[in-house]
Protein backbone atom coordinates (compact mmCIF):
# COMPACT_ATOMS: atom_id res chain seq x y z
CA UNK A 1 0.00 0.00 0.00
CA UNK A 2 1.21 3.48 -0.87
CA UNK A 3 1.32 5.77 2.14
CA UNK A 4 2.33 9.35 2.82
CA UNK A 5 3.57 10.80 6.04
CA UNK A 6 3.48 14.56 6.51
CA UNK A 7 5.86 15.88 9.13
CA UNK A 8 5.62 19.48 10.30
CA UNK A 9 7.08 21.57 13.11
CA UNK A 10 4.96 21.39 16.24
CA UNK A 11 2.66 24.36 16.78
CA UNK A 12 4.24 26.96 18.99
CA UNK A 13 7.81 26.11 18.03
CA UNK A 14 9.57 28.83 16.07
CA UNK A 15 9.73 27.74 12.42
CA UNK A 16 12.32 30.02 10.80
CA UNK A 17 11.94 28.32 7.40
CA UNK A 18 8.21 29.00 7.37
CA UNK A 19 8.86 32.56 8.44
CA UNK A 20 11.41 33.10 5.67
CA UNK A 21 8.95 31.82 3.05
CA UNK A 22 6.19 33.95 4.55
CA UNK A 23 8.38 37.01 4.14
CA UNK A 24 9.51 36.08 0.65
CA UNK A 25 6.04 35.70 -0.89
CA UNK A 26 4.88 39.33 -0.47
CA UNK A 27 8.20 40.42 -1.98
CA UNK A 28 7.06 38.62 -5.14
CA UNK A 29 3.67 40.28 -5.07
CA UNK A 30 1.72 37.48 -3.35
CA UNK A 31 -0.12 39.28 -0.58
CA UNK A 32 -2.41 37.91 2.12
CA UNK A 33 -0.23 34.92 3.09
CA UNK A 34 -0.04 33.89 6.74
CA UNK A 35 0.96 31.00 8.97
CA UNK A 36 3.43 29.40 6.57
CA UNK A 37 5.11 26.26 7.85
CA UNK A 38 7.67 24.12 6.08
CA UNK A 39 7.82 20.41 6.84
CA UNK A 40 8.64 17.28 4.88
CA UNK A 41 6.77 14.63 2.95
CA UNK A 42 7.73 10.97 3.19
CA UNK A 43 6.20 8.60 0.64
CA UNK A 44 6.51 4.88 1.11
CA UNK A 45 5.06 1.51 0.07
CA UNK A 46 4.19 -0.59 3.11
CA UNK A 47 2.83 -4.11 3.46
CA UNK A 48 1.31 -3.38 6.84
CA UNK A 49 -0.01 0.19 7.27
CA UNK A 50 -0.65 -0.55 10.94
CA UNK A 51 3.08 -0.17 11.47
CA UNK A 52 3.15 3.40 10.19
CA UNK A 53 2.44 5.00 13.53
CA UNK A 54 5.28 3.11 15.22
CA UNK A 55 7.58 4.09 12.33
CA UNK A 56 6.70 7.73 12.89
CA UNK A 57 7.23 7.56 16.64
CA UNK A 58 10.54 5.75 16.32
CA UNK A 59 12.18 7.26 13.26
CA UNK A 60 10.21 9.33 10.77
CA UNK A 61 9.36 12.14 13.21
CA UNK A 62 10.67 13.41 16.53
CA UNK A 63 7.43 13.79 18.52
CA UNK A 64 9.08 16.30 20.84
CA UNK A 65 9.43 18.87 18.08
CA UNK A 66 7.29 17.58 15.19
CA UNK A 67 3.70 16.57 14.48
CA UNK A 68 3.02 13.89 11.90
CA UNK A 69 0.02 12.97 9.83
CA UNK A 70 -0.38 9.59 8.15
CA UNK A 71 -2.29 9.44 4.86
CA UNK A 72 -3.14 6.06 3.36
CA UNK B 1 42.06 7.35 31.02
CA UNK B 2 41.22 5.75 27.67
CA UNK B 3 38.84 7.67 25.41
CA UNK B 4 36.91 6.20 22.50
CA UNK B 5 35.78 8.57 19.74
CA UNK B 6 32.95 7.27 17.56
CA UNK B 7 33.39 7.61 13.80
CA UNK B 8 30.18 7.59 11.73
CA UNK B 9 30.04 8.03 7.96
CA UNK B 10 29.91 11.82 7.74
CA UNK B 11 31.67 12.56 11.03
CA UNK B 12 34.26 15.28 10.54
CA UNK B 13 35.57 16.26 13.97
CA UNK B 14 36.55 12.84 15.25
CA UNK B 15 40.28 13.38 14.68
CA UNK B 16 40.28 16.74 16.46
CA UNK B 17 38.41 15.11 19.35
CA UNK B 18 40.94 12.29 19.41
CA UNK B 19 43.85 14.78 19.42
CA UNK B 20 42.24 16.84 22.20
CA UNK B 21 41.59 13.75 24.32
CA UNK B 22 45.17 12.59 23.67
CA UNK B 23 46.39 15.60 25.64
CA UNK B 24 45.00 14.08 28.83
CA UNK B 25 44.97 10.36 28.05
CA UNK B 26 44.89 7.68 25.38
CA UNK B 27 42.32 8.01 22.59
CA UNK B 28 41.13 5.51 19.99
CA UNK B 29 38.55 5.67 17.20
CA UNK B 30 35.44 3.48 17.42
CA UNK B 31 33.87 2.46 14.10
CA UNK B 32 30.10 2.98 13.92
CA UNK B 33 29.47 -0.54 12.62
CA UNK B 34 31.32 -2.31 15.44
CA UNK B 35 29.60 -3.31 18.65
CA UNK B 36 32.88 -2.92 20.48
CA UNK B 37 33.91 -0.08 22.79
CA UNK B 38 37.44 -1.52 23.16
CA UNK B 39 37.32 -1.20 26.93
CA UNK B 40 37.35 2.61 26.94
CA UNK B 41 36.70 4.65 30.10
CA UNK B 42 34.86 7.45 28.29
CA UNK B 43 33.06 7.80 24.94
CA UNK B 44 33.03 10.89 22.73
CA UNK B 45 30.37 11.25 20.03
CA UNK B 46 31.94 13.89 17.77
CA UNK B 47 30.71 16.62 15.50
CA UNK B 48 29.98 16.37 11.82
CA UNK B 49 27.12 15.23 9.66
CA UNK B 50 26.56 11.60 10.61
CA UNK B 51 24.76 9.71 7.85
CA UNK B 52 24.53 12.98 5.94
CA UNK B 53 22.02 14.39 8.46
CA UNK B 54 19.44 12.54 6.36
CA UNK B 55 15.84 12.72 7.57
CA UNK B 56 16.74 14.78 10.67
CA UNK B 57 20.03 15.50 12.42
CA UNK B 58 21.14 12.49 14.47
CA UNK B 59 18.05 10.46 13.55
CA UNK B 60 19.84 7.68 11.68
CA UNK B 61 23.07 7.65 13.70
CA UNK B 62 21.26 6.72 16.89
CA UNK B 63 20.52 3.31 15.32
CA UNK B 64 24.17 2.57 14.47
CA UNK B 65 25.41 -0.70 15.99
CA UNK B 66 27.99 1.11 18.12
CA UNK B 67 25.24 3.27 19.65
CA UNK B 68 23.65 0.21 21.27
CA UNK B 69 26.90 -0.23 23.17
CA UNK B 70 27.15 3.50 23.93
CA UNK B 71 23.61 3.50 25.37
CA UNK B 72 24.43 0.50 27.54
CA UNK B 73 27.71 2.12 28.62
CA UNK B 74 25.86 5.34 29.55
CA UNK B 75 23.12 3.47 31.43
CA UNK B 76 25.87 1.78 33.47
CA UNK B 77 27.18 5.21 34.45
CA UNK B 78 30.02 5.56 31.93
CA UNK B 79 30.88 9.13 30.88
CA UNK B 80 29.64 10.04 27.38
CA UNK B 81 30.44 13.40 25.76
CA UNK B 82 28.44 14.53 22.72
CA UNK B 83 29.77 17.49 20.77
CA UNK B 84 27.58 19.31 18.21
CA UNK B 85 26.29 16.52 15.98
CA UNK B 86 27.14 14.18 18.87
CA UNK B 87 24.83 16.23 21.11
CA UNK B 88 22.08 15.88 18.50
CA UNK B 89 22.65 12.11 18.35
CA UNK B 90 22.50 11.76 22.16
CA UNK B 91 19.19 13.68 22.23
CA UNK B 92 17.74 11.47 19.49
CA UNK B 93 18.95 8.40 21.38
CA UNK B 94 17.08 9.55 24.48
CA UNK B 95 20.27 9.80 26.56
CA UNK B 96 19.77 13.56 26.93
CA UNK B 97 16.50 15.51 27.22
CA UNK B 98 15.30 17.94 24.56
CA UNK B 99 16.12 18.35 20.89
CA UNK B 100 18.10 20.59 18.54
CA UNK B 101 16.28 22.68 15.93
CA UNK B 102 17.49 24.77 12.96
CA UNK B 103 19.13 28.03 14.06
CA UNK B 104 16.63 30.85 14.49
CA UNK B 105 18.59 32.83 11.91
CA UNK B 106 18.63 29.86 9.48
CA UNK B 107 22.33 30.43 8.81
CA UNK B 108 25.38 28.34 9.44
CA UNK B 109 27.17 30.06 12.33
CA UNK B 110 30.92 29.68 12.79
CA UNK B 111 32.52 31.85 15.45
CA UNK B 112 33.88 31.99 18.99
CA UNK B 113 31.20 32.39 21.65
CA UNK B 114 31.46 33.08 25.37
CA UNK B 115 29.93 30.55 27.73
CA UNK B 116 29.15 30.69 31.44
CA UNK B 117 29.58 27.60 33.61
CA UNK B 118 26.42 26.92 35.57
CA UNK B 119 27.10 23.43 36.91
CA UNK B 120 30.67 22.48 37.84
CA UNK B 121 29.66 19.23 39.53
CA UNK B 122 29.58 17.07 36.37
CA UNK B 123 32.51 14.87 35.29
CA UNK B 124 32.89 17.23 32.30
CA UNK B 125 33.13 20.51 34.21
CA UNK B 126 34.75 19.63 37.50
CA UNK B 127 37.90 21.55 36.49
CA UNK B 128 35.70 24.69 36.38
CA UNK B 129 34.00 26.89 38.98
CA UNK B 130 30.37 28.02 38.63
CA UNK B 131 30.35 31.43 36.98
CA UNK B 132 33.57 30.82 35.01
CA UNK B 133 33.53 32.19 31.47
CA UNK B 134 34.95 30.17 28.61
CA UNK B 135 35.49 31.09 24.97
CA UNK B 136 34.85 28.17 22.63
CA UNK B 137 33.87 28.13 18.94
CA UNK B 138 30.52 27.01 17.57
CA UNK B 139 29.93 25.89 13.96
CA UNK B 140 26.47 24.61 13.19
CA UNK B 141 23.16 25.15 11.40
CA UNK B 142 21.00 23.10 13.76
CA UNK B 143 21.89 24.17 17.27
CA UNK B 144 18.77 25.79 18.73
CA UNK B 145 18.16 23.85 21.92
CA UNK B 146 14.53 23.04 22.65
CA UNK B 147 13.64 22.06 26.22
CA UNK B 148 11.52 18.98 26.89
CA UNK B 149 7.89 19.71 27.85
CA UNK B 150 8.51 19.35 31.59
CA UNK B 151 11.48 21.73 31.34
CA UNK B 152 13.39 19.43 33.66
CA UNK B 153 16.96 19.79 32.41
CA UNK B 154 20.34 19.89 34.07
CA UNK B 155 21.85 22.93 32.38
CA UNK B 156 25.65 22.89 32.52
CA UNK B 157 26.68 25.79 30.26
CA UNK B 158 24.78 28.80 28.98
CA UNK B 159 25.75 31.26 26.27
CA UNK B 160 26.90 34.49 27.91
CA UNK B 161 24.50 37.43 27.50
CA UNK B 162 24.60 38.55 23.88
CA UNK B 163 26.39 35.40 22.71
CA UNK B 164 23.47 33.09 21.92
CA UNK B 165 24.28 32.19 18.28
CA UNK B 166 21.18 30.15 17.43
CA UNK B 167 18.14 31.17 19.48
CA UNK B 168 18.49 28.36 22.05
CA UNK B 169 15.81 28.53 24.72
CA UNK B 170 17.18 29.92 27.98
CA UNK B 171 20.56 30.47 26.25
CA UNK B 172 21.27 26.77 26.90
CA UNK B 173 24.58 25.66 25.37
CA UNK B 174 25.16 22.38 27.21
CA UNK B 175 23.08 19.94 29.24
CA UNK B 176 23.77 16.80 31.23
CA UNK B 177 21.69 13.79 32.17
CA UNK B 178 20.20 13.82 35.67
CA UNK B 179 23.03 11.57 36.87
CA UNK B 180 25.55 13.85 35.17
CA UNK B 181 27.45 11.17 33.24
CA UNK B 182 26.04 12.08 29.81
CA UNK B 183 26.91 15.56 28.55
CA UNK B 184 26.07 17.30 25.31
CA UNK B 185 27.07 20.72 24.00
CA UNK B 186 26.91 22.61 20.72
CA UNK B 187 30.24 24.47 21.11
CA UNK B 188 33.39 22.55 20.16
CA UNK B 189 35.82 22.20 23.09
CA UNK B 190 38.07 20.01 20.90
CA UNK B 191 38.71 23.02 18.64
CA UNK B 192 39.88 25.14 21.61
CA UNK B 193 42.86 23.26 23.01
CA UNK B 194 45.87 24.90 21.37
CA UNK B 195 47.06 28.54 21.59
CA UNK B 196 47.93 28.27 17.88
CA UNK B 197 44.22 28.50 17.05
CA UNK B 198 43.12 30.86 19.84
CA UNK B 199 41.42 29.88 23.07
CA UNK B 200 42.46 26.83 25.10
CA UNK B 201 39.33 26.89 27.27
CA UNK B 202 38.05 23.68 25.69
CA UNK B 203 40.81 21.76 27.45
CA UNK B 204 38.85 22.19 30.69
CA UNK B 205 36.31 19.62 29.48
CA UNK B 206 38.99 17.03 28.77
CA UNK B 207 40.93 17.82 31.95
CA UNK B 208 37.72 17.44 33.93
CA UNK B 209 37.16 14.00 32.41
CA UNK B 210 40.72 12.95 33.13
CA UNK B 211 40.02 13.60 36.81
CA UNK B 212 37.25 10.99 36.88
CA UNK B 213 38.51 8.05 38.91
CA UNK B 214 38.91 4.91 36.79
CA UNK B 215 35.89 2.63 37.03
CA UNK B 216 33.66 5.46 38.24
Amino acid sequence: MRARVLVRPKAGILDPQGRAVERALPALGFDGVQNVHVGRLIELDVDDPNQLEAMCEKLLANPLIEDYEIQT
Amino acid sequence: MKFGVVRFPGSCDEVDAQLAASRVGEAVLLWHGDRDLQGVDAVIVPGGFSYGDYLRVGAIARFAPVMEEVVEFARAGGPVLGICNGFQVLCEAGLLPGALLPNAGLRFVCRDVDLVVEDAATPFTRACTPGDRMTIPVKHTTGRYHLPPDGDVRVVLRYAPGHNPNGSEGDVAAVASAAGNVFGLMPHPEHAVDPLTGSTDGLKVFESLARVPAGA
